[in-house]
């Protein structure tokens, strides 16, 4: 009796001395992961004259300004990559969702022939780089521009391109998404009780049924964390839409700022801040709504797989 | 919604005995329907290209005319090239480097937002931001922090009277300046792991250790990192498949200048591929990430195999 008092004691002291130790280390670290974010709004604030002084003490703003705004949405394409982002990050992950679904809730629940080595497969693609796929992918998408597109709009007369267009980057998206949206799913329909579908199909109903109704309402929350990632990698690409998109007005958020705001050696500072700030607006909004979905999800595809 | 449910498994009929669809109630024919688009998009734009890369890398096709048959010469002209073995030094220096630095970081935040505190889980949403906002738009802050001019990091080491270094230009500093932006944006990830894994383990391990007398450093060793094992081992493996293939940093940050100090295999292919339109030779450089893929894949295989 006496030394667990003697004990709880001694331990509510050490809990207070440790209590500041951790948040002071909780702080800095919280600090040095914010910095660039911080010096990113503040500068974006600062007039050129500001800017571009070695006098004036860079954390303050003495007069600040929104003209690299407004120099954004009237000199630049910026609304039109905003808009280009979105619609690309919406149609991937829309793509993703439905082809990951199908294929994790085969892999995990249904036997057919060829299934462990699809399963691996997927999983193998999911290891494998943007880096080493980018330069034969423009080849192959040139080439299918060149022999079936060309067939193709000559026959309907249209002008689908899979080059400098949204739609080859809504097309070439899925490939880095399904392979993880696939081998999370797997995790979540495996979490499922199949009881529950068996149950159905007894009582008569059909299995694809039973998958619609029953297994997918429940791996709802799977579903919603693939999106959000799925959303998140779309928006942040920055390599297959480097090498596929040239037109100013066809670029997405993170080509559009890197190479319409960089002139050769000239830097638009203020808009460049100002321009990545607010491209980083969406997937905070996101992130800020699903912080739990991203960190159990993220944990989820790390353990999973 | 449970309510629909509940009733929908009451009322299952009609029967669907005798309907056109039976064929779909056989499990061979569903799943291979179900997994069809993802394998029809792998096939076409992950599988095709993958092999028509190794077939471009032993070409000497250019951005204007399709290449021909030149055997191996795209990779001895690679060998004899001192950039190219610049390159490779490289992109081991930036992986190792900057894994040893991303993993100390990660178990400690881990281990420190692991305990309670006020504004806990604040702190962890924040921590996690790098690696959520869009790399290359975070990547260009830093660049703006790096100015050779107006970098702030200057500004505050002359506050303490010291010269700081041109930190895209000066000697080393390059490639230093790249890899702590890469430690940046990749410690979260190792934080948010490795901190789910710990929150995973039963305390009971940790109160028997107490009771054996083990200090908080030897339950460190003890307990925490033999049960993170399999975590630890994923998290590295993936982020050191990412970091070896690494693009939008050094792009963004010094184009792998100056003179070819700070390029890395996807930065050197991209600019042989791409700006010098010797696509032959760009994808023979990006195969060179393939043999250390490969030991990483085997090896992570290997060890969730014996897991399961």
């Amino acid at each position: 009796m006496t030394t667990t008092r003697i004990d709880a004691a001694s331990s509510r002291n050490r809990f207070k001395w440790s209590d500041i130790r951790t948040g002071l280390l909780a702080f800095l670290a919280v600090a040095t992961t914010l910095f660039p974010f911080l010096w990113m709004a503040l500068t974006s604030f600062k007039p050129n004259n500001e800017l571009y002084s070695t006098k004036a003490n860079p954390l303050s703003i003495r007069s600040p300004t929104v003209e690299h705004y407004i120099d954004l949405f009237s000199n630049t394409d910026f609304a039109s990559w905003m808009t280009n982002s979105l619609i690309v990050a919406l149609c991937a992950t829309l793509i993703s969702i439905f082809a990951a679904t199908l294929a994790g809730y085969a892999l995990a629940r249904l036997k057919f022939p060829g299934a462990n080595i699809l399963g691996w497969g997927i999983f193998v693609t999911y290891l494998i780089p943007q880096t080493l796929l980018f330069l034969p992918l423009v080849s192959t998408a040139s080439s299918i521009n060149r022999g079936f597109l060309r067939g193709f709009n000559e026959l309907f007369g249209t002008n689908i391109k899979l080059l400098n267009s949204l739609f080859g980057l809504i097309v070439i998206y899925p490939t880095f998404l399904i392979p993880f949206s696939t081998w999370l799913l797997i995790g979540f329909f495996r979490s499922i009780p199949f009881d529950l579908e068996e149950c159905a199909m007894i009582d008569g109903a059909r299995r694809i049924t039973s998958f619609w109704r029953i297994t997918l309402p429940l791996a709802l929350p799977g579903v919603l964390s693939v999106a959000i990632f799925s959303f998140t990698l779309s928006w942040n690409e920055y390599l297959y839409a480097l090498v596929f998109i040239s037109s100013p007005e066809t670029k997405t958020i993170p080509i559009g700022i890197t190479s319409e705001l960089i002139r050769g050696d000239d830097f638009f500072w203020g808009q460049l801040m100002a321009g990545a700030l607010l491209g980083s607006v969406p997937v905070a909004l996101v992130y800020s709504f699903f912080v739990d979905q991203f960190v159990s999800g993220m944990t989820a595809g790390a353990v999973k797989g | 919604m449970a309510v629909e449910t509940e009733t929908n498994i009451a009322h299952p009929l009609p029967k669907y005995k005798g309907s056109r669809f039976d064929f779909l109630e056989r499990e061979s024919v569903l799943g291979t329907l179900f997994i069809l688009p993802a394998i029809l998009i792998i096939l076409i734009f992950i599988a095709y290209p993958f092999f028509y890369g190794l077939w471009l890398s032993v070409t000497d096709t250019t951005i204007m005319k399709q290449g021909e048959f030149i055997g191996l010469q795209n990779f001895s002209k690679l060998l004899d090239d001192s950039g190219f073995w610049l390159t490779v030094r490289n992109s081991f220096e930036y992986t190792g480097v900057t894994t040893i630095f991303k993993f100390v970081f990660g178990i400690a935040i881990a281990v420190l937002l692991n305990q309670k505190f006020r504004f806990q889980r604040l702190a962890r949403a924040s921590i996690l931001l790098p690696w959520i906002i869009p790399t290359v738009l975070s990547t260009i802050a830093w660049r703006w922090m790096y100015d050779a001019q107006f970098s702030v990091f200057n500004w505050f080491l002359e506050q303490i009277s010291i010269q700081g270094p041109i930190w895209l230009g000066d000697g080393h500093w390059p490639m230093i300046s790249l890899m702590i932006v890469n430690i940046w944006r990749g410690t979260p990830f190792y934080a948010i792991s490795f901190l789910a894994g710990m929150q995973t383990i039963d305390p009971t391990y940790y109160e028997a250790a107490q009771i054996d007398g083990a200090g908080w450093w030897r339950q460190f060793l003890s307990v925490t990192l033999p049960l993170l094992q399999p975590i630890i081992l994923v998290v590295l493996l993936l982020s050191i498949i990412l970091t070896f293939a690494d693009f939008q940093i050094t792009w963004v940050l010094t184009q792998g200048g100056p003179i070819g100090k700070t390029h890395l295999f996807a930065t050197l292919a991209y600019q042989t591929g791409m700006t010098g339109t010797k696509i032959g030779e760009g994808a023979a450089i990006s195969l060179f990430l393939f043999p250390a893929l490969c030991a990483l894949v085997f090896f992570i295989i290997r060890t969730l195999r014996q897991e399961d």
